[in-house]
């Protein structure tokens, strides 16, 4: 990450400083940590802004996402073309809004969307079922999943629909205990 | 729709036409936005009549700008949630609010979040329309009105606020890239425009400088990068430790302050240093103990009764009752404040029940888990967790055979009350055993040190004992946990007290041979003196020629007591240490290395890692804290050994837990806010403050030894100094406060205040109930009205079905129909769109509808497909939240 400005240019930069929690440095080593994932696809010079995606199957790779059980899912999440292909504008996007500087609010929604398995932006029963599955590395007898998602559903649904709009995610997180939040519902660091 | 639309007045007919296009633009936003721009052009030429007309509709009658509000709204609804999707809508939705309170204010009520997210569409939407009549605009400057003007510096303000804060918005990166990039285009041509402003130099400083302070905490803050995976588990403990050590070092602070600080400094050396080093004591620390620092600054017997001391006339033997009976006031003190600032933080969020399954779900996951052992751990106590929570809910429900369980329990609780009778035997014994050894001198080791390796034993066999028992009970696991803690709990204190009565004993024994000491050595004296004065036949009185060390003293009961307490504390310190190192290392050393050549998986299965055995240790570290507070009057020393103790029992336990420990299977915490514990301690607090007060109180002083030498209680000492120091008006003072008269009214003030206390704050107890209440029968309201009315409110449902059923009425009256569709709104618009209670309003609205007929145009259509078929422009309308919204 020597050379500066052979990577980006200065607007680049500047812009990316605006729309992410990062600094120039942190930005850089970001590029930096994009580049080693595919080192024979990505170019260091990114000031002509090629359209370079690095497949879902190396993302996940990282120490960061290695052993979150939602991995696929993170990088689904914030790909834009849905597949888990992330561009560089993506990946930084990712890196971004699960840093620790990223306000509740913005975690709160990315997290919705995380756990919105089919898309249909409603945790619906099967999205939790999954979730659970996941949490569990299904340990759980189906009995139990069913109950334990009838439960979450009975006590956060707050319309009735049986299932999760975002306004009663919103409403189930923010009561949960500060420590919960903070820790557990989105905080990465980064071994820079 | 469209066609729905066409026909009716041209009001709606903006409206009507926008929000389809908005729902179309789902996929393809780019376009769209586009035409967000075009419309936004037309719209604003359109503006001011509109608002005019709509101001006069709302004084003619209540709302055309509500209508039209509740219209877009109704079509924001529908397409809730769908974030891409709805987008056009909102926008639409979103202009026609501000236009709404423009006109009458209405539409405020929206909530402040929702506020947030329209403002910055809005301003997304200007950017575009103004980067689209970029290319006009810039002819049109010059001739700009004020009004533009005004509405132009806000348009900069707005596009400001957007670059400072694009970073919080859940968009993709390459809109944000693109948004930002337009923004920062408009601002730079308008700012300096507007002449407001410097330029684009003004802008980068004030960017720059927003940076800076939002920038700074965040790097700032110190990245953690501790593994958490025993955080949880050790948190009770870790907090208790915390204030045991930060308790301890208080007292070390005062102790030495108050008195072993003056007597180095000012005193001359205490000359009763002779130890028996002949002795050969194997037991290391009982010979330290005994042997070397008997008359060190340790223990009681090395103070000595000069009433002052040094230049600054320290009065030690003042300072020393103060200090002891000082350091019990302080801690309760400190616990008590601990107490009521852990309920304070405990009481603060109570409705904890509410989502115990959602919580667990989505908040389980440790997101800063990177390692592969941690991540299974982590994986591994969620499960038991969940399963946890099901057992908590399986458990309200199940009912067994409640005759067997209640048998089982008797028959636990006996077992125990056995083996606690058993174990306080066992130390009575032991106890008085050791005081008949203490007469002879031909010892065994183990008969010197049995009372300690007896109580440590007892400490390391009984707890475990106690948890096979409470197998029986089949208790909910906090709750066992709770009696299992309660009955470690007496067992500790039913030993500390069985000693401790054991130890009065001794005393008394003590105390009868110093008796006799004392009166041999006074008899000594004075035969002495009368041999002296007879012999060399004067007066004056020298000091019989002998080494002060070789006098017969005393055997000086309180040091006793600090010797017992001091070599309890130290036995402990070892027990536990060793415990560690043998319980815990070397099982782990001998799991983790003879698993290459054993017959099972010694890992997995029988003797596994140790766990960190979290109710122990606090446990231990409570009774510990009980005999410092015990012994601390009469072995001050103790108090610094404790300090040493608690340090480095802290890194070593940390390091064994790292090293050799794995998670709990289950972790349950007894209580939420750590009360539990701060009680036992507060109860141990007290328990050993009665001894050592009804010792202070009772008790005579040994007559040649410690600062209380020579008088008949401990507490002469205040006496003396009322009399001797203070002026005399003082001790009139301490004597009138001193009277039962003063004393009996004080108490029963106190008790009053107590009553009163009490009362009040069962009162709030009962109001906070009600609120709760309230809460969640606003929350069921809620969820009611939300809820699709058929299935919740058999009332409501009842009253709608009373009605007039207006979907079997053919299509005859198709005007006056279709207003009842629409007008349900304006009512609830108010609080919240979509929370209508359709049911109660229908009737108002169906009579609003009909005193304003005009306000629709005139029929031009034949009524056919407007009836209740299930033509698309009546479906936002009378579905609305009911069932999932369209796709």
């Amino acid at each position: 990450m020597g050379n500066k400005q052979t990577t980006f240019t200065e607007e680049q930069l500047e812009a990316y400083q605006d729309c992410t929690f990062f600094t120039r440095k942190e930005i850089l080593r970001l590029h930096a940590r994009y580049r080693e994932l595919a080192p024979h696809l990505v170019p260091l010079d990114y000031t002509n802004n090629p359209d370079i995606k690095v497949p879902m199957t190396l993302i996940v790779t990282m120490p960061e996402l290695k052993e979150n059980p939602f991995r696929e899912r993170i990088v689904e999440t914030f790909s834009e073309d849905g597949q888990g292909n992330l561009s560089f504008s993506d990946f930084i996007d990712m890196f971004s809004a699960l840093c620790e500087a990223s306000p509740r609010e913005l975690k709160t929604i990315y997290a919705f969307k995380i756990y919105d398995f089919n898309r249909d932006n409603f945790i619906c029963k099967e999205d939790l079922e999954k979730t659970l599955n996941k949490l569990t590395k299904g340990e759980l007898t189906p009995e139990e999943v069913t109950l334990v998602c009838d439960k979450a559903i009975e006590e956060a649904d707050l319309d009735g629909d049986n299932k999760l709009s975002f306004a009663d995610f919103e409403n189930m997180i923010s009561k949960a205990p500060d420590f919960l939040r903070y820790r557990h519902l989105f905080c990465y660091v980064f071994i820079f | 729709k469209k066609p729905a639309s066409d026909d009716d007045d041209d009001e709606d007919d903006e409206e009507e036409d926008e929000a389809p296009r908005g729902r179309r633009g789902a996929n393809r936003k780019k376009l769209a936005k586009k035409r967000g721009g075009n419309d936004d052009e037309d719209e604003s030429e359109d503006e001011p009549p509109k608002r005019k007309r709509g101001g006069a509709a709302n004084k003619k009658k209540g709302g055309k700008a509500q209508d039209s509000d509740e219209e877009d709204s109704d079509v924001g609804k529908g397409k809730k949630g769908k974030k891409g999707g709805g987008k056009k809508g909102k926008k639409e939705e979103e202009e026609e609010e501000t236009k709404g309170k423009k006109g009458d204010g209405k539409g405020k009520g929206k909530g402040k979040g929702k506020d947030d997210d329209k403002d910055k569409k809005k301003k997304k939407k200007k950017g575009d329309s103004s980067s689209d009549s970029n290319s006009n605009s810039s002819e049109e400057e010059e001739s700009m009105s004020e009004g533009e003007m005004a509405r132009l510096m806000e348009e900069v303000e707005e596009k400001k606020k957007l670059i400072a804060n694009i970073r919080n918005k859940p968009w993709r990166m390459q809109r944000r890239l693109k948004l930002l990039k337009e923004a920062q285009e408009f601002v730079d041509k308008f700012e300096g425009a507007l002449g407001k402003g410097k330029g684009r130099k003004w802008y980068a400083y004030k960017v720059m400088m927003t940076k800076v302070l939002m920038g700074l905490p965040y790097g700032s803050i110190p990245r953690k990068t501790v593994p958490r995976a025993e955080q949880d588990t050790a948190q009770d403990y870790s907090v208790l430790m915390d204030f045991n050590v930060s308790l301890a070092q208080n007292e070390l602070f005062s102790f030495s302050f108050f008195f072993a600080c003056p007597i180095w400094f000012f005193s001359r050396q205490n000359c009763c240093l002779k130890t028996n080093k002949d002795t050969q004591w194997i037991y290391f620390a009982r010979w330290i103990i005994t042997g070397y620092c008997k008359y060190s600054v340790l223990f009681y017997g090395y103070y000595n009764d000069q009433r002052t001391v040094g230049v600054l006339k320290f009065r030690l033997p003042l300072s020393y009752l103060m200090v002891g009976i000082g350091t019990f006031g302080y801690s309760l003190m400190l616990v008590i404040r601990t107490m009521a600032k852990n309920a304070d933080v405990g009481g603060g969020d109570g409705e904890d029940s509410d989502f115990t399954f959602a919580w667990k779900m989505f908040t389980s996951w440790d997101y800063l888990i990177g390692n592969a052992e941690t991540a299974d751990n982590k994986y591994a106590s969620i499960t038991t967790s969940f399963k946890e929570s099901i057992v908590d809910e399986q458990e309200n429900q199940k009912d067994e055979n409640i005759h067997l369980r209640r048998f089982l329990r008797v028959l636990a609780n006996f077992l125990i009350t056995c083996s606690l009778g058993g174990s306080g035997y066992l130390i009575y014994f032991v106890v008085k055993r050791s005081q008949e050894f203490a007469t002879r001198d031909d010892l065994s080791w183990y008969e010197k040190n049995e009372m300690e390796i007896v109580m440590s034993l007892l400490g390391l066999v009984c707890p475990p004992l106690f948890e096979t028992i409470a197998e029986l009970e089949d208790y909910h696991p906090r709750i066992a946990l709770k009696w299992q803690l309660g009955r470690i709990f007496a067992l500790f204190l039913g030993n500390l007290y069985t000693f401790l009565f054991a130890l009065f004993d001794e005393v008394n024994t003590k105390l009868e041979e110093e008796q006799s000491i004392k009166n041999a050595s006074i008899w000594a004296m004075k035969e002495y003196y009368a041999n002296y004065s007879r012999l060399m036949n004067d007066s004056e009185a020298t000091p019989p020629p002998m080494d002060p060390a070789d006098v017969i003293r005393g055997p000086c009961w309180e040091t006793a007591v600090g010797i017992e307490f001091v070599k309890l504390t130290v036995s402990d310190i070892q027990v536990s240490y060793l415990t560690i190192l043998i319980g815990d290392f070397a099982r782990a050393v001998i799991v983790r290395f003879l698993n290459y050549c054993w017959c099972w998986d010694l890992e997995a299965g029988f003797p596994s890692y140790g766990e960190f055995d979290i109710s122990g240790n606090v446990l231990g570290l409570v009774f510990n804290q009980g005999m410092i507070w015990m012994g601390a009057f009469y072995a001050p020393g103790l108090v610094g050994i404790n300090v040493l103790r608690l340090l480095s029992s802290m890194y070593y336990q940390c390091w064994a837990v790292m090293a050799t420990n794995v998670p709990h299977e289950r972790v349950f915490k007894a209580s939420k806010s750590n009360n539990f514990y701060m009680g036992l301690l507060l109860l141990v607090l007290f328990l050993s403050l009665l001894p050592v007060v009804y010792t202070i109180m009772t008790l005579p002083p040994s007559f040649d030894c410690g600062p209380f030498s020579g008088k008949d209680k401990m507490f002469d000492i205040i006496m003396e100094t009322i009399d001797l120091d203070l002026p005399a008006f003082m001790g009139t003072l301490f004597s009138y406060a001193a009277n039962p008269g003063l004393i009996i009214p004080a108490v029963l003030l106190m008790v009053l205040a107590i009553y009163y206390l009490n009362s009040v704050s069962e009162a709030y107890q009962n109001s906070n109930m009600e609120l709760k209440k309230k809460m969640k029968m606003a929350r069921d309201e809620e969820k009611n009205r939300r809820n699709n009315a058929d299935t919740t409110n058999q009332v409501m449902k009842d009253l709608e079905d009373l009605l007039p059923n207006r979907s079997l009425i053919p299509p005859a009256p198709p005007e006056p129909e279709k207003p009842p569709e629409q007008e349900p709104k304006p009512k609830p618009t108010k609080t919240k769109p979509g929370t209508a209670g359709k049911g109660v309003n229908l009737q108002k609205d169906v009579a609003l509808a009909s005193s304003n007929p005009n306000a629709r145009g005139p029929v031009s259509r034949p009524p056919g497909p407007r009836g209740p078929g299930p033509g698309p422009g009546a479906g936002p309308g009378r579905g609305r939240g009911r069932g999932p919204p369209p796709r």
